[in-house]
């Protein structure tokens, strides 16, 4: 059934198919539609979840984790200042392997203050051990959160998923969304049933136990194994998806107009659609460019990369975000993927949309116009800024 | 049916841990896990409690255990008590913090579960700073300590703020069950520990538990120095029910303070001045419960 | 024995074999404490009354009550003293351990 909503009331939905068992999530802006249409749902009977109504974003985390260890499935949300509030708790949860799922809208962080949309939050928890994808539009948001459930409950996976919405421009903006049935999403995605990590009373576990110097760095390791052999388990459950709801994601990135790319802006999120425009319009100018849209950062997608941007000759990384003191983070990541090839394409830094700044067609076009040219260019640029630099 | 040393279980649930000998805290967590039984799920957050028992690869809890972030004691212990409920499953869930998890980082998150009444024990295990840390000074310090963050010298007597008042911070929620405790008192504790199991709703329970290394004093005196705090009257055992406050024991005379103060060596530079101030923090708050909570 | 019993147990021979998560099955002991006591209780099992106070104040849990005499598990004890304080009739001793 299509309706016309917006990416939060998407969320919402996504995560109402997916029948967890608890919702602990504290109101932030620009996540609050999420949580409050899920209590909507609770009341009226059409999402049968226990709703806590958590006291902080660290508790919201933290009473998530406390049902996941029981092995039942777990929700929260959150954005910005909460998502560092509740920051010690990432690792916590992705070292216990709970299958948390966590939708965060992307939003500045302070200070100044600003709630609009930008990726300062979440890459400041890349590190955590949680995988993280990035999603375009609404459509997209709702069907990660199917999705995430059945990459983070994957006996080969048991990790947290953080499903990435831009604030604002994503997640308060309105498109029309086919949300499928619950017996199609029951039929893709089973009830939860873990047994390794989890407490039961037939078989009594000690959880988040503490590991000395003597055995600390073997679980660590064990956690970075299972994480990337993530890689292949994400690319099923695209696939499969795929084949139930006739939508597929193409797995840890997708590409537009890639193949015969001499320049390609590499994106994250909702720039990707108004990427995929201004390509449009620069292919009818016969420019030849294409748009390589990175899905998830973590695992981290080095493979896809070096094999898409392998025939050409500049990439631009797009970040909304910087890493004070160096650079836009997904550029770093993008530019070390880069490192192992014998003739890596020069590598460009786009970096806007910070406080919620729009980045317009035109800044992407001036961006792709910047890639194409002949000169030597700097290798990191502000697109959209108001005054002299 | 009152629990005794004869008709407590003998099934040790929480046993082989590395807690100091003649720990108080240790006692408290045992007995509790005695009364609640094995179907238990408890959470503890960081504190002395988890530190002995969770050392890959030894485990001291036969029951289902984990570790919390710091904080977060009040906010596990309720998802834990939630996903049980989801799925269906009937057992108890507990949560067993130190002073610092409880009134200082703790605090927030006690604060919602008992705003939500979520069914959960909690036990405030008090040994009155922040012992795993090495000694340091915590909201349930009370005047006079000498702790490694609260120097006892020329100018200072030591810690200069009262004990916070945890026990009435709770029942000022209208907690379903409160109680306050001490390991000198274990007859009682354990009855606390049943009516919290028995409580449809949040409880609370506030066990006074010395600590041998953090206090200075002999490991055998322990249970002796927990009966000398509440018979002394620096320590009380009350209840809030029904939203009534009960004082449970009202000594007609109090025994001696200086005699508890003495044996520790966290008080041995009390002067008689400080000692004074002690015993009239003391006199004030009985003077209020004896008129109210009687 | 009611009581917890020290389990032979061999470290996992490669990264794989590990927990998954950060987890341990409980009731899982594979060391003892008894090297750190200087004294250890001995129960004058003529002069006990079997009160089982000691049962109940034992820090450790390492007197069992059981059986017809009160039996202490010198694996897990620490020699804190706390029931020889607390023996009413006085009928517990700590005893310097021999070295």
């Amino acid at each position: 059934m299509k309706k016309f909503i917006c990416g939060n009331d998407a969320v919402a939905e996504g995560v109402r198919l997916s029948k967890p068992h608890v919702i602990s999530a504290y109101p932030i802006t620009p996540q609050t539609i999420a949580v409050e249409r899920l209590s909507e749902m609770v009341e009226d009977g059409s999402l049968k979840a226990e709703y806590m109504h958590v006291e902080s974003e660290h508790s919201a985390l933290a009473a998530a984790m406390g049902v996941s260890s029981v092995g039942a499935r777990a929700f929260t949300a959150t954005s910005s200042q909460g998502l560092l509030y509740m920051a010690e708790c990432l690792p916590y949860a992705s070292g216990a392997r709970m299958p948390i799922v966590m939708m965060n809208a992307n939003r500045a962080l302070a200070t100044p203050w600003n709630i609009y949309g930008d990726q300062m939050d979440s890459m400041f928890l890349l590190n955590s051990g949680w995988i993280q994808v990035y999603v375009e539009d609404a459509q997209e948001a709702l069907d990660m959160m199917i999705q995430a459930y059945k990459i983070a409950e994957h006996d080969e996976v048991l990790a947290p998923v953080m499903v990435n919405l831009d604030g604002f421009v994503l997640t308060h903006t309105y498109e029309l969304v086919d949300i499928p049935t619950h017996e199609s999403v029951d039929a893709f995605l089973p009830p939860i049933n873990m047994t390794k990590q989890v407490m039961r009373v037939e078989d009594p576990k000690s959880l988040c136990i503490s590991a000395g110097n003597d055995f600390n760095f073997e679980f660590k390791i064990k956690q970075e194994k299972d994480l990337q052999a993530s890689r292949k388990i994400i690319n099923e459950v695209d696939k499969e998806f795929g084949e139930a709801f006739g939508r597929f994601y193409n797995g840890l990135i997708d590409t537009y107009m890639c193949d015969d790319a001499e320049v390609i802006l590499v994106t994250t999120g909702s720039v990707t659609g108004t990427a995929r425009i201004v390509v449009d319009k620069l292919r009818a100018e016969n420019k030849k460019v294409g748009v390589l849209k990175l899905r998830y950062l973590r695992p981290f997608p080095s493979d896809e990369i070096r094999d898409v941007v392998k025939s050409c000759s500049r990439i631009g990384v797009v970040d909304k975000n910087i890493s004070f003191g160096y650079e836009g983070t997904i550029y770093t990541n993008v530019n070390s993927s880069l490192l192992s090839m014998e003739k890596a394409p020069e590598s460009i830094n786009f970096i806007g949309g910070l406080g919620g700044r729009d980045i317009t067609k035109n800044d992407l076009e001036d961006a792709f116009n910047k890639l194409l040219s002949q000169e030597s260019i700097e290798k990191v640029h502000y697109m959209n800024v108001r005054c002299e630099l | 049916m009152k629990h005794n040393a004869k008709n407590i279980t003998n099934e040790e649930f929480f046993y082989g841990h590395k807690a100091c000998g003649g720990c108080g805290e240790s006692l408290a967590v045992r007995l509790a896990m005695k009364v609640l039984g094995e179907r238990t799920f408890a959470a503890l957050p960081a504190g002395c409690m988890s530190a002995v028992s969770f050392i890959y690869p030894n485990m001291a809890f036969t029951n289902n255990a984990i570790i919390t972030p710091f904080a977060s004691t009040g906010a596990v212990a309720s998802g834990i008590a939630a996903g049980l409920k989801a799925l269906g499953i009937d057992a108890p869930t507990v949560g067993f913090a130190g002073d610092g998890g409880t009134a200082d980082i703790g605090l927030q998150a006690l604060s919602g579960a008992i705003d939500r009444n979520d069914d959960i024990i909690y036990i405030c295990n008090d040994n009155e700073a922040y012992m795993n840390t090495g000694i340091q000074k915590s909201g349930l310090t009370p005047y006079g300590t000498k702790t490694t963050t609260s120097p006892a010298g020329k100018n200072l007597p030591g810690s200069i703020t009262m004990k916070k008042n945890m026990f009435e911070i709770v029942a000022a929620h209208d907690i379903a069950y409160a109680a306050t405790a001490s390991v000198g008192y274990l007859e009682d504790f354990m009855a606390k520990v049943q009516k919290a199991k028995d409580t449809k709703g949040t409880s609370y329970i506030h066990v006074f538990a010395p600590c041998p290394t953090g206090w200075g004093h002999e490991s055998n005196v322990t249970i002796d120095l927990a009966k000398q705090a509440v018979d002394s009257g620096l320590w009380y055992l009350a209840e809030y029910e029904n939203g009534e406050f009960k004082l449970n024991r009202n000594p007609k005379e109090f025994a001696s303070v200086e005699d508890y103060l003495k044996v520790q060596s966290r008080f041995k530079h009390l002067k008689e001045h400080d000692i004074e101030i002690i015993k009239a923090h003391r006199d004030k708050k009985w003077e209020k419960m004896r008129k109210y909570w009687l | 024995m009611s009581r917890p019993k020290v389990k032979s147990w061999d470290e996992p021979k490669n990264v794989d074999a590990y927990p998954v998560g950060a987890t341990c099955d409980s009731d899982h002991l594979v060391s003892i404490n008894a090297g750190w006591r200087s004294v250890r209780p001995v129960i004058d099992q003529e002069k006990c009354i079997m009160c089982l106070r000691c049962f109940l104040v034992c820090p450790d849990g390492v007197i069992d009550k059981a059986g017809d005499q009160l039996v202490i598990d010198y694996d897990y004890c620490k020699g804190c003293g706390v029931c020889a304080h607390e023996c009413r009739p006085k009928c517990i001793e700590m005893v310097k351990e021999d070295k």
